[in-house]
This record gives C-alpha cells, sequence and structure tokens, in this order.
C-alpha cells in the first residue's frame, strides 16, 4: 500500500464524514445552541459570584464562555458515536470491511467530520464570546491556541464516543454515555475556580478531574495571560485524553473488522 | 361514560407507565441522574456562593439548592412522561390503547398517575441524599405539607404540557419540544442565587416568570419562613388548568387520527 493511495483512502472517507456530520441540522444545531444557551444563563445568573474575593475576573460571562468549548466537544462525542453506530448498523462497516482499506484510514476519515465540527463551534464561540464583551488577555493568538485546544479536546472525546460505538454496536450505548460526560464536566471546576470551591470533597473531585485543566487552560488564555503551567496542564490532559481515547478505539475497531 | 371507566383506564395505563419506569433501568437511571447532577454540582461547587454580599437564606446553601432540584426533579417526572407518551404513539401501542380505552380521558388519567409516581421516587431519593448531606427543613409540618404539594403540581403542569406536545406530534422527535420550554422556564426562574441578586436578562426574565414566585415559596416553606404562599399556590393551579386544556386539545388531535 503507497502513501498516495493511503492519503487517498483518507481523503475519500475524511469528506464522506465532514459531509456527512454538516449534512445534519441535528448534531450540528445543538452543538451549538446548547452551549450558547447555558452559557447565556449562567453568565448571568451567577454575575453576583464575581463578587466573591479572589474571583478572577469581574466577567462572570468571560469567566463561563471556556465551558462552552468543552460542552461543545462533549457533543462531538456523541456525534462521532452516532456516525459509527450508524456505519456498523446500516451493514457499511461490513462493506468496509471486504475492501483493501486500511484501518488507519478509516479511522482517521471517520473523525475528520468531529474536526470540522469542532471547528465551527470553536469559530462561533469565540465570535459570540467577543459579541458579548469577553476579552482575550492573550490576543489574536490566544485565540488561535483556543481553537486548535477545542479541536484536540474535541478529537479526544470524539474517540471516546467512536470507542463506545465500536465496543457496543449501536447508537444506544453511545447515548448511555452521555451521562457520564455531563457528570465529569459538572464535577470540575465549571462554576467556580477551584480555590473557592468551599466542599472539601467536590475540590478533591475538580482537582482529580481532568476537565478542570481543560476548562481553567482556556480561561487563563482568556483571563490571565499566557500562563505556562495552565497551558501544559491543559494540554497533557487533553492530549493524555484523546491519545487513551485513540488507542481504545484503534483496538476496537480491530476486533470489530475481525468480527466481521 | 362513567366515572368508573375513567378510574379504570387511568389505574390500567398508569400502572403499566409505571411498572415501565420502575423495571427499566435505562429510563429510572437518567431520571435520577440529573437532579443528582444538579443538586451535587450546585451544592457542592457553588456553595461559596452564599458568601456572596445580600445572599440572605437562612437554610445554607444545600437547602437552597435543594429548593431548585425539588422543582426540577418534579417537573421532569412529567417531562420524561411525555416522552414515554411519544414513545407509545411511535411504537403503535398509544393507537391500540385509544381504540381500547372506554374512556379516553382514563388515559391521560394514567399518565399523570405515571408522572407523580416519578416523580416521588426521584424526589424521595434526592430529598434522602439532601438529608446526608447538610439539608435542613425547619418548616412546620403544614408548610412541608405545602412544599411537596407545590412540587407535585408542577409536576402534573409539566405532564400535561408534555402530552398535549406529544399526542400532537406523535413521535419521538417531540423530545426537545416537550423539555426545552420546561427546561427555560426553570432556570428562568432564582436557580443559584436570590431573585435579589439576579442581574441582566435573566433578572428580567425572572421577573415574570411565574415560576419565580413558586420556587421563592417553596424556599420560604423549607426554612419556615413563608412567604407568598397564596400566590405561588394561585399560579401552580392556574398553570395546571391551562396545561390540562392544551393536553385536552392534544387528545382530541390524537382522536381524531385513532
Amino acid at each position: 500500500m503507497t502513501r498516495g493511495s493511503l492519503l487517498r483512502q483518507v481523503g475519500a472517507l475524511a469528506r464522506r464524514s465532514v459531509v456527512r456530520t454538516l449534512r445534519q441540522p441535528a448534531m450540528v444545531v445543538p452543538s451549538i445552541l446548547f452551549p450558547l444557551i447555558l452559557l447565556s444563563i449562567n453568565s448571568s445568573g451567577l454575575e453576583s459570584a464575581t463578587m466573591l474575593p479572589g474571583f478572577p475576573t469581574d466577567s462572570y460571562l468571560q469567566f463561563a464562555l471556556a465551558i462552552t468549548f468543552v460542552q461543545g466537544a462533549l457533543f462531538s462525542a456523541m456525534s462521532a458515536g452516532t456516525n459509527v453506530a450508524s456505519d456498523i448498523e446500516n451493514g457499511f462497516m461490513n462493506r468496509l470491511a471486504l475492501t483493501p482499506l486500511r484501518r488507519v484510514a478509516l479511522m482517521l476519515g471517520q473523525l475528520a467530520g468531529i474536526v470540522a465540527l469542532g471547528s465551527i463551534q470553536a469559530v462561533t464561540f469565540l465570535i459570540v464570546g467577543v459579541v458579548f464583551g469577553a476579552d482575550f488577555a492573550t490576543g489574536l493568538a490566544g485565540a488561535l491556541v483556543i481553537v486548535v485546544f477545542s479541536l484536540l479536546i474535541s478529537l479526544g472525546f470524539g474517540c471516546i464516543g467512536a470507542f463506545t460505538a465500536l465496543r457496543a454496536g449501536n447508537g444506544e450505548a453511545v447515548q448511555g454515555i452521555f451521562p457520564l460526560f455531563f457528570a465529569a464536566l459538572f464535577l470540575s471546576s465549571m462554576s467556580l475556580p477551584r480555590d473557592l470551591i468551599e466542599q472539601d470533597w467536590f475540590r478533591t473531585v475538580a482537582d482529580w478531574n481532568p476537565v478542570s485543566y481543560m476548562l481553567e487552560c482556556i480561561r487563563s488564555l482568556m483571563i490571565d495571560g499566557w500562563d505556562g503551567e495552565a497551558l501544559a496542564l491543559g494540554f497533557a490532559c487533553a492530549g493524555g485524553v484523546t491519545l487513551i481515547a485513540l488507542v481504545a478505539a484503534a483496538s476496537a475497531l480491530r476486533t470489530r473488522m475481525v468480527r466481521t | 361514560m362513567s366515572r368508573g371507566s375513567f378510574w379504570t383506564v387511568a389505574r390500567a395505563v398508569g400502572w403499566r407507565s409505571a411498572h415501565n419506569f420502575f423495571k427499566n433501568p435505562a429510563i429510572i437511571i437518567p431520571a435520577l441522574l440529573f437532579p443528582m447532577f444538579f443538586f451535587t454540582a450546585f451544592a457542592g461547587g457553588l456553595s461559596r456562593v452564599d458568601s456572596v454580599p445580600g445572599f440572605d437564606y437562612d437554610g445554607g446553601y444545600t437547602t437552597f439548592v435543594y429548593g431548585f432540584v425539588l422543582l426540577q426533579a418534579s417537573a421532569f417526572g412529567g417531562v420524561f412522561t411525555g416522552f414515554a407518551i411519544a414513545r407509545d404513539f411511535e411504537s403503535g401501542f398509544s393507537r391500540r390503547m385509544m381504540l381500547a380505552a372506554s374512556n379516553r380521558g382514563g388515559i391521560i388519567g394514567g399518565y399523570w398517575i405515571a408522572a407523580l409516581a416519578r416523580a416521588m421516587f426521584t424526589v424521595a431519593v434526592v430529598t434522602a441524599v439532601a438529608l446526608l448531606t447538610g439539608l435542613e427543613i425547619s418548616g412546620s409540618p403544614i408548610d412541608i405539607v405545602g412544599l411537596y404539594t407545590l412540587a407535585l403540581l408542577l409536576n402534573a403542569a409539566a405532564m400535561l404540557f408534555g402530552t398535549g406536545v406529544a399526542m400532537r406530534m406523535r413521535t419521538m422527535q417531540a423530545g426537545p419540544l416537550i423539555q426545552l420550554p420546561v427546561f427555560l422556564i426553570i432556570f428562568l426562574a432564582p436557580v443559584w442565587v436570590p431573585y435579589d441578586l439576579l442581574t441582566g436578562w435573566v433578572g428580567a426574565a425572572a421577573s415574570v416568570n411565574p415560576i419565580t414566585l413558586v420556587i421563592e415559596s417553596i424556599r420560604g416553606l423549607l426554612t419556615g419562613h413563608p412567604t407568598e404562599v397564596l400566590p405561588a399556590f394561585l399560579v401552580a393551579a392556574l398553570l395546571v388548568g391551562l396545561t390540562a386544556l392544551w393536553s385536552r386539545g392534544g387528545l382530541h388531535s390524537a382522536e381524531r387520527v385513532a
């Protein structure tokens, strides 16, 4: 198999994945609309929390904008998982197994739709944030880093969705993991900075929760400026989750193809 | 049509729906998880908010959040029943039920019984967890009866609203149309901070949102300092009345195609 042939395979499957994702408004619209609705409610309803001593900014919108990127990535997981599950259920995966297609091409192609969706989400959230008064302490360069980081977490959560679909082989199992994602987001430093969380057990959970560091990475770029530690922790957590999920999804794909 | 046949149909439909709920982990777990998430995330993660200047609530933040979660769990017991109705239509079961029922009003009555059972179960679990983690109820027995009655009236209103939508659309795609309005009306009330601390458009929305009165009244009853109880009951009763008319319209719409 030549490199050109591999690229052609990835290209063909990526095109299919992107077109399929973007042609489903039911998948794209909620993944942008719901995070924005929650942002709008949170930023107004919890504005008074900025009066707490030690709160890092005087705008809750600025603080809460980071949540939209992570929430959008969680929706990506559902989207990736649903697409893969649908390919399994309608026999598309079986037909692919009869072709000389390489597994790596299949995996990369399937994830291209998630990257496309993640890009649209990230740019939309940034524009909405700017329109409603959010500042970026790190300027345009920081905004670009946020987009890249957002794609990384979309890819990571997307791989978890794909792994679940490949293991279970149906869409219901993918829907079933949504509460787990929901818990991971809610049991993090989503609503307050970790040092302002009063309950010890909750702070401990947030300390161990990688989602906290993903949120803090984005917040640091918007509120504090270039903070090497927050960036390193954020990228390490997002990269770690992505790597583990990618390996798990690749392994599940191998098993699925063997079964086929 | 006799009153007896209404209750016969209602009992049968209620038993079936409640049985489906309690026997199916895929339905019961999300129904329990979501209020638990909200309670845990808000009471645990946001408890420092009670130090904000102007936050004057006697019961502490856990009790404050419990007032919201009680309302949310009750209302979503009704919303999830709306989903069940939509599922019954999609599977064709409702069509057979409409043909068999001697009193079709009893079908709505049965779904109401199921919504009530769901809400009571969820509220009981959430309350037990809340009591273990710092909920303080200092209201009198009458206050307690009042606050749970308010919650159950909201459950009935949400269920009747969901019934109206599900019976008109008769597909699971009605889910977002059932869930989103209830979600919005609840979250556009004073959820995390008292009404006086709300700012911006949520503050403006809360000032005209009828649920604001209900949630503030529930929080007052929890601490034994009832506020706006009569207006809250009038609002809840009005919501039940309006949504009952809406669900009756939905039933007529479903009857036309049955």
